[in-house]
Formats: structure tokens, C-alpha cells, sequence
């Protein structure tokens, strides 16, 4: 093999190799801190789910509205907290006045957030929190425990006889997930454990996760006829399980995202009900608190600020506040 | 007796090394032919030029008499030359018939053949079996995987390959060079089956006692060049020695074939 | 072995395996991952009630399909000593393709296009690898970081429903006495058994094993062998093709974020199917048995009411275990 022809390969696969890292952590900054120009770090989680693109797209249209630089940075996978304490380290050294960062765990980052508000940055975070939860000087999120908590009532008031209860759960040690999934059950009051459930099983996030999660359940458990799901991507899986199986018009399923397809799902009747996020608002919460800390100094009220929830079913439930499919695809998020 | 295999005024120069030096090379029909010599002689250039791996920059090469012109070493096969390579050269998951045909499989007559590309298994069984049997390899069946067979019968295999597909010579660098005393007298005694069933041999190796066991003559090399081509029967191993290594003259010897 | 007495050449060639069929099948490759996968089906049949019965085992066969598919492919590429963590990145591109062309266009086409995707992903790992000898491993991660990102890119994270009946039409199938057999478990039978012939019946199939056996030797008798491992790499991405058309019967969307773990997946029902990660040993059957134990792993502990962390930790030790049997095989056999 000659040698020229090894190393022009190796050079390709270099690029190829250093072009994915560069899609890892864009970094749009040119330089940070002096003269006067403002930069603000945010830190994402991988934006292969819509949910974190919208939020980021959201908080830096708001950031550069205001005429800051912004450096950006995303986990790669789920739950890769290495990737963002790299990102913030790197963002402290840049001098950033503030860093918005919705956290891939809630411990791992705590560390690497105190030395950031240490050297004087503000760091918010959006969409999940860290523990405890004073570790960052704010949090934007939707509050997961109570929009778990309207899914399940509504619930409650919707299957009212023999409820068997399947959970398609993503890992529990994800703040969210977990809010949720508790959420859910105190919504429908029953305890962890209880006897309505009939089963549970993890999923990753995604459709086909889902859609493997309910076949295992259904095949097992052929009676249950109240499905939680921790997005609308696993509640769609969960529904194609259930009308392989023709058990679609028997079962009621509820979500939490209102994502645009997630909200025409509830539309098409597939999803029962599902609870809205807002993730714009989260970003743009997260700016105004960032500015007002660097015009005059003011930190945001410390806790979880929550950018708000709202029921989106075509099936009200007396007593229960929502809104209906046709007004959730005016509000909802990702693409139409 | 006819001569088989033949050079002529071979030269190779690596930048400045002369590797080959206007050497000569015969090899006769039905012969083993040793070729010994010193680290960095020469020989393996010599042999890679004998099988198509070296292009000489001068000098000519005939088989069995008509002049031959090899570009690579697949010519040189194809002209009916098989060379057993120092490294192991077999591959030790597939068995025994797998690897006497790697790269020769048969396959079925008729449209089982042509369309579906299916091997003949029996015939290749049969045909391993033959050529064990032949050279009197003793193995359990061959349907043996290689690994699981000794480090000697391993290298009878790779033998066993060369001569199964030789016309015209058999070439061998250092086959025992890796293989115990015992194994090593096993592929000797395999290598004197192969002069047995018709088939010139040409060994490469620096094992003195072994090349004065089974070798016809000597091909002694030395700085690029042949020097000499001995008798073993009136030349005594010392007196190759020392002609090898520069210490005694060519023109002292004896017994000069 | 080479003393005065001939050998017999009838008795070489039948070939008296120590002990006869049943002591050959026991030391052959598939042996292993079958015991393991009777034991499983067993254990579950025992501890749980709705495991056992014809619907859920079809269930078991039809969840397998998409990993198991691309594992055929993966089988090919270890067999050569290579990996391909791109396959399913690869899929996943194809399908995203398939499912943005179908949307406003001819199912057919877009599927052709999706085949045609798959030629030239996996003609690329394979040229780089073949032609320019560089690791398959860095080749297939810096591809499949690409293809992550780009799939992205190119759908602007969204999924594609899909509605067209040639598309998941492997989603469909006969009911034979009650229970469905889909297409798509009836292609992924016969991918396993036109890949098997290939591998065991043909001259390139011996190649293959030869190829990641001993490269050197291999390339010493002639075999050429840079061109054995372009045709395997292309081979998988046919087989990575089928493995796209086979997630969109399954899942009727096309998820750009979907299968990020199918090809760790697919490399963990190889090695419990009895291939060997260092090449030359192994086939398609064990690997069909291998995905099949890991989905009756996820099956079976869901139904057990096990958490499903569980299945991870079953799985990884099923691995451990493949590991360390290929480990002692090829150790004892290298005297
Ligand atoms: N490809 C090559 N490039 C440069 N020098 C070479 C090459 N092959 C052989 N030589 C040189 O030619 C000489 C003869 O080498 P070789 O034929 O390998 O000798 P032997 O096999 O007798 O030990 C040595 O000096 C060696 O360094
Ligand atoms: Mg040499």
C-alpha cells in the first residue's frame, strides 16, 4: 500500500471524525467578555429529540434579539453529562456573563455549575434541575410533577372501571422522567406499586422503544386499558402495538410534550390527552433573568420557575382545566 | 537429466545494495535442490525472482527450456511454480480440504455450478484425501480443522497445498524453521515424498545437518551470486561452511556438481 | 505422520469425527446460543403464565426482525475481522430517505433510493477499509458520527409517517392457524438462509472465513483479498437495505432519532450467536439465534415483571459469557 495514498485516507477520516466533533459544540463566539460585548453559553442536551432544539433555538433568537454573542454546546447522547462539563469549563474560560444550561443529569453537573457561579456567571437552568436544586441561581422548567399529575387526573376521570394501568417509562434517574412518572400516579392517586399497574417497562424515548415496551405488556397483560407514556414519540410506538393487536379502541392513552405531532395525534384521537410544555417560554424566561443579572446585578428567584402546563384533550373531564387539539396546534412546538 | 528450472546472469539492485549479482541458478528434473548461504546473501531475492514476486533488472529465467518473463507471482503459479512461504501459510479455522483448495475451490457441474455458485464438497473431500493419503500425511480425517492440528502437521498442510497444485517445481523457504526435531525430520521425510511423486524441489534453509539429510546438490550462495553447486555425498558440511561464509574458497572443494 | 505406512485415503475422507454427528454438532458454533435459547424460552415458560403460547412467541420473531436483520450484515463484516458500528446509523439514513421521498413521491422509487443510500454508505466504509487499509472500527465510528448528525440535518429531526402499503408491507403476513408469520420474519428467514448458503456452499464464502482467518495466508494462495472485503461490505449494506425496509413495516415512521443502539444491538447478538469478534469463526445461524435471545430476554423479563434494568445486566453477561467461550475455543485449539 503506498504510503501517500495511507495518509490521504487517514486525512479523510480525520475530517470525517473532527467535522462530527464540530457538530458536537458549535461555538459561534469569536471572542468573549471584552470591550463591552456580552456572550452567554448554552448548554443542550443532544438535539436529536425536537423538544431541546426548540428550546435552543429559542433561547439564542432571544439572546441575539439582545445583541449578545452566544457559544453553544450539546450532549451527544442522553444523559452525557461529560460533554457539557467540558462545554462549561470551556465557557468559564471564555468569560461568558451567563450560561443557560438544561442539565443531561442532575448531580454530575453540580460541581462544574458551582466553580462557573464562583467566577461571578450566572447559570440557569431549563427544562430539568439540578440537585438540590439551589446548586444553579434559577430553574425554567416545566414543573414535570404537576403535568403528570393533570395527566393522570384526567385520567382518573376518563377510565373510571377496572383501570390496568401499563407505565412506558423512560430512566427514572432523569429528573423529568421521574417527575412525571410520579406525577402520574398521584394525578390517578395510587401509590408505586399499586395493584392497577399492570406492568412497566423502560423505553428510550423514541417509537420503536415504545413500540416493543407495549407488545411485551399487551402480550402479557392482553386486559390493560390505560396507558402512561413518558412522550408522545412512545405513545405513538405504543398505539402501532395496539392496533397490530386490535386493541386500539379499548385502550386510553395519555403523554406529556404537545409537540405538534403529539398534538395531532390527540387530534386523530391516538393520544387522549397529553400535557403542553413550553419550551420557547423556557428560553425566553432564561434570557430576560440573564439580562437583568447583567444590566444591574439582580440574580433571579432562586427554584423552579415553571413555564407553565396546559391539558390538551378533545375528551374535557369535569373539573379539569384544558384546552382542545385545535388550540394546541396553535401553540405547540417543533414542526407542524 | 533435464533441466528444469534455469537462470542466467540474474541482478537486482535495491538503491545501492546489489541483492542480486549476476547469478546463475539450475534446478534439475526430480532433484532437491538446497540453497544455502549467510543472512542478506541473497537468497530469498533470488527466490522471489524465481516466482514472480522480484522482477530482476537483468538477466533470464527459463522453464523446462522456453524463456519466461513472470510480472507477478500468480504467473509463476500459473506456470505450474508453488511456493511454501516461512509464515504459516494456512488458515487454521477452515479444515483441511478448505485449505488445500483456498483460492482454487471446485465447483458443482451443471447449473448448480453456474447459477448457484455451489462448491463440490465430495469432489474436494476425495481430493484432499488423495493428496494426504498420497504423501502420506497421517491426520484423523480431513475434515479436521487445521488449528487443531500440530505445529508439523500444520506445515504438512501447507506442503501438501503446494504439491497438490505444482506442475513443474516446488519451493520451499525455510519451511522448518518454526517446527521442533521431530516435526521437523516429518515434513523432511514430507518434502522427499513430494521428490518421490515427480516433482523437483528447491529447499531454502540454514539447517546444515537437515539440508546434507535429503538435499541431491547444494546451491551455495553468497554476496548476491552462486558460488558454488556441491555434491553432499563428497562434500563435507564444514567445507560448505566455510564456503558459505567466505572462508574457504569455492575453487578448494571437492566434490563440485 | 509421515512415517512408511500410507494413509488411508477412504478412511481420511469419511472423515471419523471423534464421536459422530452428535459430538459434532455439540462442539459446533450454534450449539451454544441454541442451549441458551431453549433454557430461556424454558425459564420463562415455567415463571410466567402469557410467555408460552403462539402469539407471543410470533411476537418474539416479529420484534427481532429489524436488529436481527442488521446483524446478518454485521455477521459478514466480523467474519472478516471488521466491525461496523455505522449499520445502524446507515439503516436509519435509508429509511429517513425512504420515508421523505415516499411522502411526495413513488414508494418504489424512494425504496430503490434507499437501497441505493445503503450501497454507497456501505461502499465507502468499504473502500476505505479494503483499498486503504485503515481500522474498520475508526472508519465505521467516524461514519456513523457523520450519519447521526446528517440524518438530522436532512430531516430537521422530524419523523415521516409512513402510509404506503409496499413499504410496510412486511408488517403484514399470513395467519396460520391463528398466528401470524409477518413478511418481514419470513424475509429475515430467508436472508439467514441465502446468507448461510453463501457462506458454507460457496467458493466466496470460504474466502470470507479465509479472509478473517489468516489474512496473510489468505492472500498468500491468490485470494485477492482487498476485493473480498469490498464485496462483504457491500453485501451488508444489501442486507442493511432489507434491514430499513424491514423498521418501516415494523414502525410505521420514519425516526431520524430512532435505533441509536441498533448497532451495539446488532454487534450483541452476534457475539451471543457465537461469532467471533476476532474473525474467521461463526455464522448467520448462530447470529439469527442470537437476536432472538436477546428479544426473549426483553420479552420475557417485561412479562416477569422484572425491571427492565435487568434485561441490560442479562444481556451483558450472555455476552461476557460468548466472549469467554470464543476466548477458550480458539485458546485450546492454538496449540
Ligand atoms: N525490498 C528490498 N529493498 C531493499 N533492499 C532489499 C530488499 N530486499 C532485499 N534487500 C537487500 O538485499 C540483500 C539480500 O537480501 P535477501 O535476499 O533477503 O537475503 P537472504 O534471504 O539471503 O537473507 C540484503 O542486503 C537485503 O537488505
Ligand atoms: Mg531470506
Amino acid at each position: 500500500m503506498n504510503t501517500t495514498r495511507r495518509l490521504a485516507a487517514a486525512g479523510i477520516a480525520m475530517t470525517l471524525l473532527t467535522g462530527a466533533a464540530a457538530c458536537g459544540s458549535k461555538d459561534e463566539a469569536a471572542s468573549g467578555g471584552s470591550g463591552g460585548d456580552v456572550t452567554i453559553g448554552i448548554v443542550e442536551l443532544n438535539l436529536s429529540n425536537p423538544f431541546f432544539g426548540t428550546l435552543e433555538k429559542a433561547t439564542e433568537a432571544a439572546a441575539t434579539a439582545k445583541g449578545w454573542k452566544v457559544m453553544k454546546a450539546e450532549a451527544k447522547v442522553p444523559g452525557d453529562s461529560a460533554t457539557q462539563v467540558t462545554a462549561i469549563e470551556n465557557m468559564i474560560a471564555r468569560n461568558v456573563k451567563a450560561i443557560v444550561l438544561d442539565p443531561a443529569n442532575p448531580t454530575a453537573l453540580v460541581d462544574v455549575v458551582k466553580k462557573a457561579r464562583d467566577k461571578g456567571i450566572l447559570v440557569v437552568t431549563v427544562n430539568a434541575t439540578l440537585t438540590p436544586i439551589d446548586a444553579a441561581d434559577a430553574t425554567f422548567a416545566t414543573d414535570n410533577t404537576n403535568a403528570g399529575k393533570l395527566i393522570g387526573q384526567w385520567a382518573k376521570g376518563t377510565v373510571t372501571s377496572n383501570p390496568r394501568i401499563a407505565m412506558l417509562d423512560f430512566d427514572l434517574s432523569d429528573g423529568p422522567a421521574g417527575g412525571r412518572h410520579n406525577g402520574f400516579l398521584e394525578g390517578y392517586g395510587i401509590a408505586e406499586g399499586a395493584p392497577e399497574i399492570a406492568g412497566s417497562a423502560l423505553t428510550k424515548g423514541t417509537v420503536e422503544t415504545g413500540q416493543s415496551a407495549m407488545e411485551n405488556l399487551l402480550s402479557a397483560h392482553s386486559d390493560i386499558n390505560l396507558v402512561y407514556t413518558i412522550n408522545e414519540p412512545v405513545a405513538h410506538g405504543a398505539y402501532t402495538a395496539m392496533k397490530n393487536k386490535g386493541v386500539e379502541s379499548k385502550v386510553t392513552t395519555v403523554s406529556v410534550d404537545g409537540a405538534c405531532s403529539g398534538v395531532q395525534d390527540v387530534k386523530d384521537g391516538i393520544i387522549g390527552a397529553t400535557a403542553m410544555q413550553f419550551p420557547s417560554k423556557m428560553g425566553e424566561m432564561a434570557v430576560a433573568a440573564a439580562a437583568e443579572y447583567i444590566a444591574n446585578g439582580t440574580k433571579p428567584k432562586s427554584g423552579l420557575t415553571d413555564s407553565g402546563t396546559v391539558l390538551i384533550t378533545d375528551k374535557p373531564v369535569a373539573g379539569l382545566e384544558s384546552q382542545t387539539s385545535e388550540w394546541g396546534l396553535q401553540n405547540c412546538w417543533g414542526e407542524k | 537429466m533435464t533441466t528444469v528450472l534455469q537462470a542466467r546472469g540474474l541482478t537486482k539492485h535495491y538503491g545501492h545494495v546489489v541483492a542480486m549479482d549476476n547469478t546463475d541458478f539450475d534446478l534439475r528434473a526430480g532433484e532437491i535442490l538446497a540453497v544455502i548461504g549467510d543472512n542478506g546473501a541473497g537468497k530469498s531475492t533470488l527466490i522471489k525472482a524465481l516466482t514472480g514476486a522480484v522482477i530482476p533488472d537483468s538477466g533470464t529465467i527459463s522453464l523446462k527450456g522456453e524463456e519466461v518473463h513472470f510480472r507477478d507471482a500468480l504467473d509463476a503459479r500459473k506456470a505450474g511454480i508453488e511456493t511454501v512461504y516461512q509464515e504459516l501459510g494456512v488458515a487454521p479455522a477452515l479444515d483441511i480440504t478448505q485449505n488445500l483448495y483456498l483460492g482454487r475451490e471446485q465447483r458443482r457441474k451443471g447449473f448448480l455450478g453456474t447459477v448457484f455458485r455451489k462448491l463440490d464438497k465430495p469432489a474436494m473431500r476425495r481430493g484432499s484425501a488423495r493428496q494426504m493419503a498420497d504423501l502420506g500425511i497421517r491426520v484423523q480425517s480431513i475434515r479436521q480443522k487445521v488449528e487443531t492440528l500440530s505445529g508439523g502437521q500444520r506445515q504438512a498442510v501447507a506442503v501438501a497445498r503446494v504439491a497438490a497444485w505444482a506442475t513443474s517445481v516446488v519451493i520451499m523457504d525455510e519451511p522448518t524453521a518454526a517446527l521442533g526435531v521431530r516435526e521437523t525430520n516429518q515434513v523432511l521425510g514430507l518434502i522427499e515424498r513430494v521428490r518421490e511423486n515427480g516433482l523437483p524441489v528447491v529447499l531454502i534453509s540454514h539447517n546444515m545437518p537437515n539440508v546434507f539429510q535429503v538435499a541431491d546438490r547444494i546451491h551455495i550462495h553468497r554476496l548476491g551470486r552462486r558460488i558454488a553447486l556441491v555434491d553432499p555425498n563428497s562434500t563435507t558440511m564444514e567445507e560448505a561452511v566455510a564456503v558459505m561464509t567466505g572462508a574457504k574458497s569455492p575453487e578448494s572443494l571437492g566434490g563440485r556438481a | 505422520m509421515t512415517d512408511t505406512k500410507p494413509a488411508d485415503a477412504a478412511l481420511l475422507e469419511q472423515g471419523e469425527d471423534r464421536g459422530g454427528p452428535v459430538r459434532a454438532f455439540v462442539s459446533s458454533q450454534v450449539a451454544g446460543p441454541l442451549a441458551a435459547l431453549v433454557l430461556a424460552v424454558l425459564v420463562f415458560s415455567l415463571t410466567t403464565s402469557t410467555f408460552l403460547n403462539a402469539g407471543n412467541l410470533s411476537l418474539i420473531a416479529t420484534q427481532s426482525v429489524v436488529v436481527g436483520t442488521l446483524a446478518l450484515g454485521q455477521t459478514l463484516i466480523i467474519l472478516t475481522a471488521g466491525i461496523d458500528l455505522a449499520n445502524g446509523a446507515i439503516m436509519v439514513m435509508a429509511a429517513v430517505v425512504i420515508g421523505k421521498l415516499a411522502t411526495d413521491g413513488n414508494a418504489l422509487w424512494a425504496l430503490v433510493a434507499g437501497l441505493v443510500v445503503c450501497l454507497v454508505l456501505g461502499g465507502l466504509n468499504g473502500v476505505l477499509i479494503s483499498r486503504f487499509s485503515l481500522p474498520p472500527f475508526i472508519v465505521t465510528l467516524g461514519v456513523l458520527s457523520v450519519l447521526t448528525a446528517a440524518a438530522r440535518l436532512y430531516t430537521d429531526s422530524q419523523s415521516y409517517p409512513i402510509s404506503s402499503d409496499l413499504l410496510t408491507i412486511l408488517n403484514d403476513g399470513p395467519s396460520i392457524g391463528g398466528v401470524d408469520i409477518t413478511y418481514g420474519v419470513m424475509l429475515w428467514i430467508g436472508l439467514t438462509a441465502v446468507l448461510g448458503y453463501a457462506l458454507t456452499q460457496t467458493a466466496w464464502g470460504v474466502r470470507v472465513y479465509a479472509v478473517g482467518d489468516n489474512r496473510a495466508a489468505a492472500a498468500l494462495t491468490g485470494i485477492k483479498v482487498k476485493r473480498v472485503l469490498l464485496s462483504v461490505y457491500l453485501t451488508a449494506a444489501v442486507v442493511y437495505a432489507f434491514a430499513a425496509w424491514q423498521a418501516l413495516g415494523r414502525t410505521p415512521t420514519a425516526d431520524p432519532s430512532g435505533y441509536g443502539t441498533a448497532n451495539l444491538d446488532s454487534i450483541t447478538a452476534v457475539v451471543i450467536g457465537g461469532t467471533s469478534l476476532f474473525g474467521g469463526r461463526g455464522g448467520v445461524v448462530g447470529t439469527f439465534i442470537g437476536a432472538l435471545i436477546v428479544t426473549v430476554l426483553a420479552n420475557g423479563l417485561t412479562q416477569a415483571g422484572i425491571d427492565s434494568l435487568y434485561q441490560q445486566v442479562a444481556t451483558g453477561v450472555l455476552v461476557v459469557i460468548a466472549v469467554a467461550v470464543d476466548h477458550f475455543v480458539r485458546t485450546r485449539q492454538t496449540r
